[in-house]
């Protein structure tokens, strides 16, 4: 059985990448789960300087899901590139590290700093934070930006880039189709969609930022709708993600036209979800006779 | 090691209005430290987050936990959890675990050494008053008399003084109060409870010139340091996080009161 993708030239052992900011950079949850069995590890979003983040309470729970508003807390580059990567090489898995920014320069010094780390595989850059107030989601919510800070990004990138796309947009063609012209090898999507919590009893709000982005199995369905929709759209590649929880779940999105998936939110309620997830789709597979994980993605019928 | 395991429900009851007792069986039991907690889960897929509670006592024989919390509004996990119970449907239940570091008892060994509680702050005070060898003096605040719960246990281990907010037992006010109205001293304080209390705490600690070890708790998501939903400003620039935030979950959730912003 062949459970090999391919992404942007990389090979991946299997699809089954962690989504940023839910798994750190693996140092938490490799008490739980062997990293080398992983087909990415998709590290938290890194900044050219340290982001102390948003003030707390920065989670709450909500049905089937969950509202965060962390702020892109991170340590910076430098530290990251220290201390973080050094720890991901040691395992045999794929290193995928998540850029964040401010102003497009901010992204920029980030991807020419990690053109030096031929660890890294490529780069997944996100314009979709919903919860920081200048810069990320303001790039993933207008064509025109989301085309030119991928130009921007494409122009300084040692490594392939993947745009982290937001779901909270009108049309997520329009995004997809404006971040591929624009020089993109793979698109990821979805990110949070924007949500609110309000606590009755106190009559507050129950996040210190208002608003947080929903994750979870709550938000699946319009995840695979979008990396439908958007697998439709554009020729490059998608890395799928948004409530997986199962094999069959992850099924769901190849089928859709997915190239791999990401374990994003489960990853708290379960530590061991990414290695389930790996055991569910060969078990898939193997239910249905299928030699090659390719044969399905995009594979939906009517 | 943390782990994420099925435990037996040994017994569940309510010990005072809302607050409720479960003892488990779990392998986790085996390596618990005092103020050390676990994430529980409920069997209800549309509450997915562990809940992180705190471990009140171990078993002598290691083989067993207690856990004792206050049970939310309908609708919440820990009003699903106070309804699981040894013969229902739910007579066992998944945690995650041990989290946290705990209290520092080296930090009090042979010293006198308050330990304070405050509510549902009280519980990890058991562990901690058992196993900590020291001159202890217990002070605790409850909301009135009907709600004290674990003051026959921690009465074991040291000297206990009570604090009501409305005087129906013990000194009215709050614990600090009581510390006064008792004329009590030390050299270490180790406490638990609501954050208003471990203010105060920590400005009595600095007006005395005393180390106070206090334990935070933050809403959370992993409970295992990935999310960074659970942080706490620190005074000092932290040593993981490189900016001026620690994880409560994992870094905490027992910091000392001065390295901390509350």
């Amino acid at each position: 059985m062949n459970t090999q993708t391919t992404i942007a030239g990389i090979t991946f052992k299997n699809p089954v990448m962690t989504a940023s900011g839910t798994f750190g950079s693996g140092m938490e949850y490799s008490e739980f789960v062997d990293l080398n069995k992983l087909g990415a590890v998709v590290t938290k979003g890194v900044a050219n300087v340290p982001w102390p983040g948003n003030p707390t309470p920065r989670v709450a729970e909500v049905y089937g899901g969950m509202l965060n508003a962390i702020g892109l807390q991170n340590p910076g580059v430098d530290v990251f590139m220290e201390r973080d990567i050094p720890f991901l090489k040691q395992f045999d898995t794929k290193i995928i590290v998540n850029v964040c920014g401010k102003t497009v320069e901010d992204y920029v010094e980030v991807v020419e700093k990690l053109g030096d780390e031929p660890a890294v595989s490529m780069l997944e850059i996100n314009v979709s934070c919903p919860n920081v107030k200048e810069g990320a989601i303001a790039f993933g919510q207008k064509a025109g930006a989301l085309a030119e800070i991928t130009q921007e990004v494409k122009r300084h990138a040692k490594q392939p880039i993947i745009m982290k796309l937001s779901p909270n947009v009108t049309d997520i063609t329009e995004m997809a189709k404006a971040a591929e012209a624009a020089g993109a090898d793979a698109l990821s999507l979805i990110n949070t969609i924007t949500g609110m919590k309000i606590d009755i009893h106190r009559r507050k709000f129950t996040l210190a930022n208002k608003t947080g982005g929903l994750s979870g199995p709550a938000i699946k369905p319009v995840a695979v709708r979008m990396v439908y929709q958007a697998a439709r759209a554009v020729h490059i590649p998608i890395i799928g993600m948004g409530g997986i929880a199962t094999g069959e779940d992850a099924i769901e999105f190849l089928l859709a036209g997915a190239s791999a998936v990401s374990v994003g939110a489960m990853n708290f309620v379960d530590p061991y979800t990414t290695e389930k997830v790996i055991q569910g789709i060969e078990d898939y597979m193997k239910r249905y006779h299928i030699d090659n994980l390719n044969d399905l993605i995009g594979a939906v019928e009517g | 090691m943390k782990k994420r395991v099925c435990a037996e429900i040994l017994s569940q009851s309510e010990i005072a209005p809302n607050i409720f007792e479960m003892w488990i069986r779990t392998e986790l039991a085996e390596e618990v430290k005092p103020g050390q907690f676990i994430g529980v889960y409920t069997w209800n897929n549309s509450l997915l987050l562990p809940r992180p509670i705190s471990i009140c006592e171990v078993s002598e024989d290691r083989t067993a936990l207690r856990i004792v919390y206050r049970r939310g509004e309908k609708g919440t996990g820990t009003y699903e959890m106070s309804q699981y119970a040894p013969g229902s449907t739910f007579s066992n239940i998944n945690i995650l675990g041990p989290l946290g570091n705990g209290f520092p008892l080296e930090k009090g060994e042979g010293k006198t050494v308050f330990l304070i509680g405050g509510g549902i702050g009280i519980p990890p005070l058991v562990e901690l008053a058992k196993r900590l060898k020291a001159e202890k003096h217990v002070i605790v605040g409850y909301r009135d008399r009907t709600q004290f719960f674990l003051k026959n246990d921690l009465e074991q281990y040291g000297q206990v003084y009570i604090a009501t907010e409305d005087g129906s037992s013990g000194t009215k006010g709050n614990v600090m109060d009581a510390i006064r109205e008792n004329e009590l001293e030390a050299d270490v304080i180790f406490a638990c409870g609501p954050m208003p209390m471990l203010r105060a705490i920590k400005a009595y600690a600095a007006e005395k010139g005393i180390p106070a070890y206090i334990s935070l708790e933050e809403h959370m998501a992993c409970g295992v340091g990935a999310c960074l939903g659970c942080v706490v400003k620190t005074k000092e620039v932290h040593h993981h996080t490189y900016v001026n935030n620690a994880r409560i979950c994992t870094d905490g959730p027992v910091f000392e009161a001065s390295e901390v912003e509350i």
